[in-house]
C-alpha cells in the first residue's frame, strides 16, 4: 500500500479539529486540565512575587519597578521596617503572639483531644460538640464576642497582647483537637491498655506509650497554630489596644491603601520569610519524626491530607 | 473484675475528664460565655448621656429595640440592611461559584494526573496557607493601582483605552479578591478527597463500557459531591463575615458587606447594640445554612451505606 492510498482512505483532519483533539481528547493526556492548573498556579504565586519585588524598590513607588535596594528594609533612617517604630512593633507583636499561641494551644489542645477521645462519660458528647463549633464560626463573630467580653465582663483583661493571645488560642484550639484526635483514633486504645497491663499507671502509660506515637500530630498542630496565628487578622484587630499591639496583618489593613512607600511590602515580605522558615524547620522535624516511625511517603502529601482533615466539619 | 484492676479503671476514668477539663473550661469561658454576652449587649440599651452601651444581663430585662432597628432596615422596602444583606449574598454566591470553577479542575488534575510533579504541584497548592491573607490582598492593591501593572498590561494589549480605577467601589475587584483569598481553602479538601477515590471503581466503569467522560460524570462527580459541598461551606462561612477584602480592594460604601456594617457599629460607639444584633442575625442565618449542610451530608452518608 502506498502512502497516497492511505491519504485517500483517511483524509487529514482539519487544523481546528486537530487542535481540539490535542487539548480535549478524553483518551489522550489531559492538556486542558494541565493548562488550567498551570494558569492557576501562576495567578496564585505571581502577584506575591511582584509584591516582594516592589519591596526592594530603590524609589517610593509601590506599583512600578524602580531599581533595587534594601532601603525599605533597614537603610532608610525613618521609614524602613527596622526604623519605623510602628512597622517594627507590628513585626514583633506578630511573632510574640504566634509564640504565645503555640505555647498555650498545643498542650491545652493535646490534653483536650486525649481526654475527649478516650472519655466515655455522659458529658463527653456535648463537650466534643462545643469544641468543634469554633471551626464553623466566622472569625468576625468570635472577634466581636471576645471584644465585648473583655470590655464589659472580664474587665481586668485589658485589650492588647493578653486579650489577643486568648483570642488566638480560642480560635486555634479546635484545629489541634481535630488533628490529634484523627491520629488518636487511628492508633486505637490498645497500646495504653498493654502498657497498663504491664503495670504502668495510667499517666505513665500515657507518657510512655501514647505521647511518642502522637509526636507527628503534635508537630503538625504546632505548624497549624503558628500559621493561623501569623495569618489572623480579625481577632487581632478587634482585640488590639492601639498601634503598639497592632500585628502585621492589622498594619497592612490600616495602611494598605494609604501607605506612601514600599516599606509595607518589605514588612509583609519579612513576615512571609519568617513564617516560611519556621514552617520549613517544623516540616524537617516532622519528617524526621515520621521516618523514625517508619512511615515513608511525601511529607507534603500527608500535610495536605491533614489540612483537609482539619477543615472537615466535625 | 479484681480489686486492683477496678481501682486502676477508676483512676483511668478520672484521668480522661481531668485531661479534657482545662480545654473545655477555656472554651466555656472564652467561647460560650461570649455568645451570651453578645445577646446581652444586643438586647441591652445605650446610656442616654454617655452614649456607651448598657448590657442587660438578666433575660427578663431584655429590650428588643436594636433588633427592631435591624429588622426595619432589613425588611422595609429599600432598607439600608436589605441592600447590604442581598449584596453580601450575591457576592458570596459569585465568589463561591468562581472558586469552584477554578478549584475542581485544579484539584482533579493534581490528584489524578499529578504524576512525578505531584510534590511540586502540592507545594504550590499549600503555599498560600503560609502567606498571610492580608499580604495577598496587598499584592493586588499594588497590581490594581491606577499606574499598576494590570492597567499597563490592559493598555498595552488595547483592551482598554484609558487607565481604569479598579480600587474604588468595583464589585469585580472585591469578588476577585474573595476568590483569590479563599480558593486555596477549597482546593485542598477537594484534592484530598479526589486523591482517595478508589480507582477500581473507575476501572469497573470503563470495563462496563463507559467512556472517560461518562466515567467522570457517573462515578467521580457524584462521589465527590459531599466534598464539593463541604469545601463550599468552608469558604462561604468566612466570606459572610469578611469586611477587610472590600475595605482594601474598594473602600467604598457601594461594596459594603454585612461584615462592614458589623465593624462600623461595634467600633462606632453609639449604636453598639445594633452591631451585636447584626452579629446575632448573621449567626442565625449561617446556622440555618449549616443545619441544611449537616442534614444533607448525613443523608448522603446513609445513602452510601444503604
Amino acid at each position: 500500500m502506498t502512502t497516497a492510498a492511505a491519504t485517500v482512505a483517511r483524509p487529514a483532519p482539519s487544523p481546528t479539529r486537530r487542535l481540539r483533539e490535542w487539548v480535549a481528547n478524553p483518551w489522550g493526556k489531559p492538556r486542558f486540565l494541565a493548562l488550567v492548573t498551570i494558569l492557576y498556579l501562576v495567578w496564585s504565586i505571581v502577584p506575591i512575587l511582584i509584591a516582594i519585588r516592589f519591596s526592594f524598590n530603590a524609589g517610593r513607588s509601590r506599583s512600578a519597578a524602580q531599581g533595587w535596594s534594601f532601603r525599605w528594609y533597614w537603610q532608610d533612617q525613618d521609614l524602613s521596617v527596622w526604623h519605623d517604630p510602628d512597622l517594627r512593633s507590628a513585626l514583633f507583636q506578630s511573632m510574640r503572639l504566634a509564640g504565645l499561641a503555640v505555647a498555650i494551644t498545643v498542650p491545652l489542645g493535646v490534653a483536650l483531644a486525649i481526654g475527649l477521645t478516650r472519655w466515655r462519660g455522659w458529658a463527653a458528647k456535648p463537650a466534643r460538640f462545643v469544641s468543634l463549633v469554633p471551626l464553623v464560626t466566622p472569625e468576625i463573630v468570635a472577634g466581636v464576642a471576645l471584644f465585648l467580653v473583655f470590655v464589659y465582663v472580664l474587665k481586668f483583661v485589658s485589650l492588647g497582647t493578653t486579650a489577643q493571645a486568648i483570642g488566638h488560642v480560642t480560635f486555634s484550639l479546635s484545629f489541634v483537637l481535630i488533628i490529634v484526635r484523627a491520629r488518636l483514633i487511628s492508633i486505637g486504645p490498645h497500646y495504653e491498655e498493654a502498657a497498663q497491663d504491664l503495670g504502668a499507671s495510667p499517666m505513665r502509660a500515657l507518657r510512655l506509650a501514647l505521647l511518642p506515637m502522637l509526636t507527628p500530630a503534635i508537630v503538625a498542630s504546632a505548624i497549624t497554630v503558628f500559621a493561623i496565628s501569623m495569618d489572623d487578622f480579625v481577632i487581632s484587630a478587634f482585640l488590639s489596644s492601639g498601634s503598639t499591639t497592632d500585628t502585621v496583618p492589622v498594619r497592612i489593613y490600616s495602611t494598605g491603601r494609604t501607605a506612601p512607600t514600599p516599606a509595607l511590602n518589605a514588612l509583609a515580605t519579612v513576615t512571609l520569610v519568617f513564617t516560611l522558615v519556621v514552617a520549613a524547620l517544623a516540616f524537617v522535624v516532622w519528617r524526621i519524626v515520621q521516618s523514625r516511625r517508619g512511615r515513608g511517603g511525601s511529607t507534603l502529601q500527608e500535610f495536605a491530607q491533614l489540612d483537609a482533615e482539619t477543615t472537615k466539619l466535625g | 473484675m479484681s480489686e486492683p484492676k477496678r481501682r486502676l479503671a477508676r483512676r483511668r476514668d478520672a484521668l480522661w475528664p481531668g485531661l479534657a477539663l482545662p480545654g473545655v473550661a477555656w472554651l466555656l469561658l472564652f467561647f460560650l460565655l461570649p455568645f451570651y454576652v453578645i445577646l446581652c449587649v444586643a438586647f441591652g440599651t445605650v446610656d442616654p448621656i454617655f452614649l456607651n452601651p448598657q448590657p442587660a444581663w438578666n433575660p427578663l430585662d431584655w429590650d428588643p429595640s436594636a433588633f427592631q432597628f435591624v429588622f426595619d432596615g432589613l425588611f422595609s422596602a429599600g432598607g439600608a440592611f436589605e441592600v447590604v444583606f442581598v449584596r453580601t449574598f450575591v457576592y458570596v454566591v459569585f465568589a463561591v461559584g468562581l472558586s469552584l470553577a477554578i478549584a475542581y479542575p485544579v484539584a482533579y488534575y493534581v490528584a489524578r494526573h499529578g504524576g512525578r510533579h505531584k510534590g511540586l504541584l502540592l507545594l504550590g497548592l499549600v503555599a498560600p496557607f503560609f502567606i498571610s491573607y492580608l499580604m495577598r490582598m496587598l499584592s493586588w492593591i499594588n497590581l490594581l493601582q491606577d499606574d499598576g501593572w494590570v492597567n499597563r498590561v490592559l493598555l498595552w494589549a488595547h483592551v482598554i483605552d484609558a487607565p481604569r480605577t479598579w480600587l474604588d467601589g468595583r464589585a469585580s475587584s472585591v469578588i476577585l479578591g474573595l476568590v483569590y483569598g479563599y480558593v486555596p481553602f477549597l482546593i485542598l479538601p477537594l484534592y484530598a478527597f479526589l486523591d482517595r477515590i478508589d480507582r477500581s471503581l473507575l476501572e469497573a466503569a470503563r470495563d462496563l463500557g463507559a467512556s472517560p467522560r461518562q466515567a467522570f460524570r457517573l462515578v467521580t462527580l457524584p462521589l465527590s459531591m459531599p466534598a464539593v459541598l463541604t469545601g463550599c461551606v468552608i469558604i462561604a462561612l468566612p466570606m459572610f463575615g469578611d469586611y477587610y477584602t472590600p475595605d482594601l480592594l474598594s473602600g467604598s460604601p457601594r461594596t459594603s458587606l454585612i461584615g462592614n456594617e458589623i465593624n462600623l457599629y461595634i467600633r462606632g460607639g453609639e449604636q453598639v447594640p445594633v452591631g451585636a444584633a447584626l452579629v446575632v442575625v448573621l449567626m442565625v442565618a449561617l446556622s440555618i445554612l449549616l443545619a441544611y449542610y449537616v442534614i444533607y451530608t448525613a443523608r448522603a452518608q446513609r445513602r452510601l451505606q444503604a
